[in-house]
């Protein structure tokens, strides 16, 4: 299998490349997709591939989040796979009700006579951009029946994951984490997390519905997703030198939610963690934290704990939000009170 | 009213059978939901008739339709069986959507009727993008959106219809202006007195229709799918109509006068269809209490077919969330 050294944008616009060279029905649909001379979407995933498809396939939309969702929404259901692009994740929330009404439900309704086979793509992540582009939107389309839930922590899985949803059969969100995406040209976004790995340039999936083991402890688990997932390795890094093995998870898929692994785990340390860049607040550590603790009550020796972004919409001067995102130092904190305790 | 010689007798003929069908059948619902024997809630059809079979019947098998919470006429004009609509409000395991979908959420593949959306306006991009659909697959199938007065002033109509216009979309865009969001008067939300006139701002045909006129409708909706058709984009409809029913159930219409009733009443759909059968096709009268006659029992039978259908079986809430890939 050959492979190349990807960013996040490079592998998932290999994976978009991928999908569109196997599959007819699949298309493109956003802002500033394919415009020549412009940026291949909010982050250039989509540059170049407008040279390659046409503009029919790559399709360029006026600035209407209802429209891109819609024609999303209405292409499935006759058939096509459409991948949508939101600009920015907090963008989403003006198309709200084609999401939630619309994608969500309209395989339930018609009782199964028609399905809704799409990708919404969504940049989140705070990234001194200020309280409007900056939010981690996971937990919204957790709570909504009918949605899938990916949050990709590296450039192999975000394009084995992307092909999986886009074969998928189900209305599918996508959400890709602006500091991972070490893009390259103007709009790079800088990061020591956007780390450059190995990507097979050839056609492979990664099922939804799975999360991945990235680090064996014993004394406790850290659960975390996209830019989180780089923060809790970091701090089991630094837990390891004071003598705390920390086991990490990452949560790359939160529907479907694969929980046995995650139990598996509990059980063996007795202590969880849970790392998130969503807000405290009916996050999606939440709900996690709920079941587990339904499914290893007995096994812990100390409380589920989180450490997520406070309750507060994210802040822009850089001070403010490295108080408001999950550092590494809270992880190690948080990890040390929880061993301690 | 406009003549019919253009038309097939055969055609007229359907058109006035389908419009009977659906009067009979929402007349019947009424009347079994006033008995408590219907759940939730109706939104009926009566009066408006004529612009869902004028559009339906100009329309190919491989083109779609995407309703609204009012779905009971499109789905008839569609040719869905009364027998899955009536089950399906009834709650029943043998309705179009097994139960799952309700009066609201009327669903057919095998008519072409998409699921028909309670969120008002909001099929206006989604037929948008079905439409996209086949111009991207070079097919010249269209896609009917068929929406009422008060969606025109919702944020997804706009989107929808400006996205369809710069694109081309192969989309007609069915405005049954039926006089009333709901209990609010349009003519006060609106500084216009033709919704068809905001096509202009896309950039693309509009035209007040005469909804009340099958004929008037049909020709129309016949140019606009013909124009999508051969790729020269969409076109917004506006057909002026009246609901004779109250907006839902238990609505009794206190916001507008008796008169004003008496005088869209006169001008019924059907009613005309059918001196105009007779004084301009020479149908006999006999002819057409038969088609009225088949279409009261079409119905009282898919009623009955409803009434005596086993419910949907309890695990059918935990089936369709999600479709598993083959």
């Amino acid at each position: 299998m050959s492979t190349r050294e990807m960013t996040m944008v490079e592998a998932l616009r290999d994976g978009l490349r991928v999908a569109m060279l196997s599959d007819p029905a699949v298309f493109l649909i956003g802002e500033d997709l394919g415009i020549p001379g412009g940026f291949g979407g909010g982050f250039t995933v989509t540059l170049g591939l407008s040279d390659e498809f046409g503009h029919a396939r790559v399709m360029d939309t006026p600035i209407s989040e209802i429209a891109i969702v819609g024609a999303a929404v209405g292409a499935a259901l006759v058939g096509m796979r459409p991948v949508a692009e939101m600009q920015y994740g907090d963008f989403v929330f003006c198309a709200m009700d084609q999401v939630v009404n619309q994608a969500a439900k309209m395989h339930y309704m018609s009782n199964g006579q028609v399905s809704v086979p799409m990708v919404l793509r969504l940049p989140v992540g705070a990234s001194a951009r200020g309280a409007q582009h900056a939010q981690s939107t996971e937990a919204w389309f957790m709570h909504t029946p009918g949605l899938k839930v990916v949050c990709p922590s590296n450039p192999y899985d975000a394009k084995g994951l992307l092909l999986a949803a886009i074969r998928d059969n189900n209305p599918v969100v996508f959400l890709e984490h602006k500091l991972l995406y070490g893009g390259k040209g103007g709009r790079k976004e800088s990061s020591s997390a956007a780390k450059v790995v190995s990507v097979p340039e050839e056609d492979y999936e990664i099922p939804l519905g799975t999360v991945a083991v990235k680090r064996q402890g014993s004394d406790l688990t850290l659960l975390a997703n996209m830019l989180m997932l780089h923060r809790a390795m970091d701090a089991a890094q630094e837990l390891d030198q004071q003598g705390v093995h920390a086991e990490v998870i990452d949560m790359r898929c939160l529907v479907p939610l694969d929980m046995q692994p995650l139990i598996a785990s509990a059980q063996k340390t007795g202590r969880v963690l849970i790392v998130e860049e969503d807000n405290l607040t009916g996050g999606w550590g939440a709900e996690v934290a709920a079941r587990l603790s339904e499914a290893v009550f007995f096994h812990l020796d100390a409380p589920i704990t989180r450490v997520a972004a406070p309750d507060t919409p994210a802040p822009t001067a850089p001070v403010l939000e490295h108080e408001y995102v999950p550092s590494v130092q809270r992880v190690v904190a948080a990890a040390l009170k929880l061993v301690a305790g | 009213m406009t003549g019919s010689d253009n038309f097939p007798l055969e055609t007229a003929r359907e058109m006035y059978r389908r419009m009977v069908l659906i009067r009979r059948f929402e007349d019947h619902l009424y009347a079994l939901f006033l008995q408590g024997a219907v759940p939730g809630t109706l939104h009926q059809y009566q009066g408006q008739e004529a612009v869902a079979v004028g559009v339906c019947i100009a329309l190919r098998p491989d083109d779609v339709i995407f309703s609204t919470h009012r779905p009971v006429g499109h789905l008839l004009a569609r040719g869905s069986s009364p027998r899955g609509i009536a089950a399906e409000i009834m709650g029943k395991a043998t309705g179009c959507a097994g139960g799952k979908g309700g009066q609201m959420h009327l669903t057919d593949v095998t008519v072409g009727a998409m699921p028909s959306n309670a969120i008002v306006g909001a099929n206006i991009p989604i037929a948008t993008g079905a439409a996209l659909a086949f111009q991207l697959r070079g097919q010249d199938r269209v896609a009917v959106s068929f929406f009422g007065d008060g969606a025109s002033n919702i944020g997804a109509f706009h989107e929808g219809i400006n996205l369809a216009a710069v694109k081309n979309a192969p989309v007609i865009f069915v405005c049954e202006n039926n006089q009333y969001g709901a209990s609010t008067a349009i003519s006060s939300m609106l500084r216009i007195t033709d919704i068809a006139d905001r096509a202009a701002a896309y950039g693309i045909p509009g035209r007040v229709v005469d909804g009340m006129d099958v004929l008037a409708v049909h020709h129309a909706v016949l140019e606009a799918v013909e124009r999508a058709r051969q790729g020269n984009g969409p076109t917004l409809l506006e057909c002026k109509t009246y609901r004779y029913a109250g907006h839902s159930r238990g609505d009794p219409g206190g916001y507008r006068t008796r008169d004003e009733v008496q005088r869209w009443r006169e001008r019924d759909p059907i009613s005309h269809m059918r001196a105009l059968l007779i004084t301009e096709r020479g149908m006999a009268e006999e002819e057409l209490i038969s088609i009225e006659n088949a279409c009261q029992s079409e119905v009282e039978e898919a009623v009955e077919f409803a009434r005596n259908s086993p419910e949907p079986g309890i695990e059918e809430t935990y089936l369709h969330v999600f479709k598993e890939r083959q």
